[in-house]
């Protein structure tokens, strides 16, 4: 079990002094927090790409990758989310390629369209091709990484001939890429199709929803030939306030709920608490909460949480950090792997993967021949061409 | 007739004793009546008072999050064979409670849903609100409005003819409700589909029907 946290980097007044984090100090306070991470033995640290105030998060997340890369040794990075609509394809495949041989291997991605309209046009997009987009610039990232001399023509970005990404990935192993949708099926669709792995924010939505979601890119992973249903690569998002006794951390957390963006000024603490996985309380109902996601979502390869946004200050985010670090990440490390059956595999990491492509057991897209996925294709090839002889004649 | 038909009934009044919820459920119950008359099963009459999940709407609004109330009355309309949609007039035209309800439902949500709608005001000078406001909005919806719907002003509790009015109107929402579909079958409009709440999940294409769509 991969466990760490994500940042998507808001630049938010502290509600309880009235103070707002410069962009110089927010960033600082995200490489102070990766690097707080990597002392405290997690596995992950996730960064989110934005291009619109008030966040200050990077527009191009290598850059902060590569800032963390040195100055840590062990934790996993990654994105949450890396915006596959509006970013050129060809620059995710040499920026995170470049990240990936600075960090040795240590570098993830996650995928997702973006929520914030105005980025598409800003980028000469058009959001009503969200889905599109993604499809495409994913076709395009995945030969990138896989092929050289790529000749390529699409709907949404000039053509290529006989083009190279640069550099290629670090031992002709590309970053593992994980897709993220809140919503749209269409995206575990995809990520079942190439069997990579599918991220779910779980933070926004009731667990009906995660858990539909879940369900059908296992179900569809299965179909695609890449393993059983629970063979498939799933994260989760979390969301958690923690202090000794719950009632301090109601108590400390209630106004930067109440003030928070995205559900501020909404619903209340309680019943947020009940509709989402928000948990606020002390470790032990953390630990409680977060082994309840398995009843839904099944046995899953990474948690991410959320700690440091709605005008936390650092150091409060610090000790947030040290509470998941040494009391809830040790006991959820322990638990999972103990419930995780044998054949079910741990999340894939540089080495996991260079051993699968080294075997020859790289995911084929769309299934290899003994899928269902292939069969079905073979069928439906016959049953045309069954009409098409029925027509001559 | 063999199912028992079913009519969602939507009030945005506010007051414990509205005259939007009296006006709202005399035209449901005048529908439910005329179904009776013509030898149906006595339909469902499924009340919505948007009052009782205002804070909810308006969460759902805020955060995307449906909370289960708001959920359970979206259900109770989209599951419906017949609709009842009233408002009090608020500044020329339907209350934001009303509108932030609908705002809620996808869009084609209501599509062919057979629709009163009604309104109450102040003053008889506002009765068009029902042709500049309400219908728009189902339009927008695309569900069946009726060309009947029901005003009433305040001096209307007083007229008789009201309750005239209300009863043509239910009778044309029975008609709708009556024998199914058949009336509509008969005009040019398309059959209403079931009314299932749609699983997105039934309808996503295979991948490579994605990859394809790209192509060029």
């Amino acid at each position: 079990m991969q466990l760490g946290i994500f940042t998507i980097g808001d630049v938010t007044t502290d509600p309880t002094t009235g103070k707002t984090p410069t962009e110089h100090e927010r960033i600082k306070a995200t490489v102070a927090m990766a690097k707080k991470a990597e002392e405290l033995g997690m596995d992950v640290f996730a960064t989110g790409q934005h291009h619109n105030p008030p966040f200050a998060a990077p527009a191009n997340p290598p850059v902060l990758m590569g800032a963390v890369a040195a100055q840590t040794e062990n934790i996993q990075l990654s994105t949450a989310t890396t915006l596959i609509t509006t970013t050129d394809p060809v620059r995710i495949a040499e920026d995170y390629a470049y990240a990936q041989h600075l960090a040795d291997g240590r570098v993830d991605l996650t995928l997702g369209r973006g929520n914030t309209g105005p980025v598409y046009p800003w980028f000469g997009k058009d959001i009503r091709q969200g889905i599109p987009l993604a499809v495409e610039n994913y076709q395009l990232l995945h030969k990138l990484w896989r092929e050289e001399n790529v000749n390529f023509s699409g709907r949404f970005r000039t053509p290529l001939q006989g083009f190279t990404a640069t550099p290629r990935p670090m031992d002709d192993v590309p970053p593992f890429v994980w897709h993220g949708s809140i919503r749209s099926p269409e995206i575990p669709e995809q990520a079942a199709f190439y069997g990579d792995g599918f991220f779910h924010n779980n933070i926004f939505w009731n667990k009906e929803h995660t858990e539909r979601m879940v369900a059908f890119y296992r179900q569809r992973y299965e179909y695609y030939g890449h393993g059983s249903a629970d063979q498939a690569i799933v994260g989760l998002g979390g969301q958690v306030f923690m202090a000794k006794n719950s009632q301090d951390a109601v108590r400390q957390f209630r106004p930067y709920f109440d003030n928070a963006p995205v559900y501020g000024h909404g619903p209340s603490l309680e019943s947020f608490m009940e509709q989402t996985p928000l948990t606020v309380g002390s470790p032990q109902q953390v630990i409680e909460r977060t082994l309840s996601f398995r009843d839904y979502a099944g046995d899953y390869q990474r948690q991410l949480f959320l700690v440091d946004h709605a005008g936390l200050p650092l150091k409060t985010v610090l000790e947030q950090m040290d509470m998941l670090g040494e009391e809830v990440f040790p006991v959820l490390r322990k638990e999972f792997d103990a419930l995780r059956p044998a054949h079910v595999p741990q999340a894939p990491t540089h080495e996991s993967l260079v051993a699968r492509h080294l075997a020859g057991k790289d995911p084929i897209p769309g299934g290899g021949p003994d899928s269902q996925a292939a069969k079905d294709r073979a069928a439906k090839a016959e049953a045309a061409e069954a009409a098409q002889q029925d027509s001559k004649k | 007739m063999t199912d028992r038909r079913s009519i969602a009934v939507v009030t945005a009044g506010l007051s414990e004793d509205a005259s939007t919820t009296r006006l709202a459920r005399a035209v449901g119950q005048a529908a439910s009546d005329a179904v009776v008359r013509g030898g149906g099963q006595e339909p469902e009459v499924r009340l919505v008072t948007l009052r009782d999940i205002a804070h909810g709407i308006t969460d759902a609004m805020l955060t995307g999050m449906v909370p289960e109330p708001v959920q359970a009355a979206m259900d109770a309309v989209l599951t419906a064979d017949a609709l009842v949609a009233a408002t009090p007039t608020y500044k020329a035209s339907y209350s934001g409670l009303f509108k932030e309800f609908f705002d809620l439902f996808d869009e084609g949500a209501l599509e062919n849903l057979p629709t009163v709608v009604a309104a109450t005001g102040g003053s008889p000078r506002h009765s068009l609100v029902l042709d500049t406001a309400l219908r728009p909005l189902m339009s927008y919806l695309k569900a069946l409005t009726l060309p009947i719907g029901v005003y009433a002003a305040t001096e209307d509790w007083a007229d008789a003819s009201l309750q005239s009015r209300i009863e043509r109107a239910g009778a044309a929402l029975a008609g709708m409700l009556d024998a199914g579909n058949r009336g509509l079958a008969a005009s040019s409009a398309p059959a209403r589909p079931a009314r299932e709440v749609r699983d997105e999940f039934a309808t996503v294409p295979d991948f490579a029907d994605l990859l394809a769509s790209v192509q060029r």
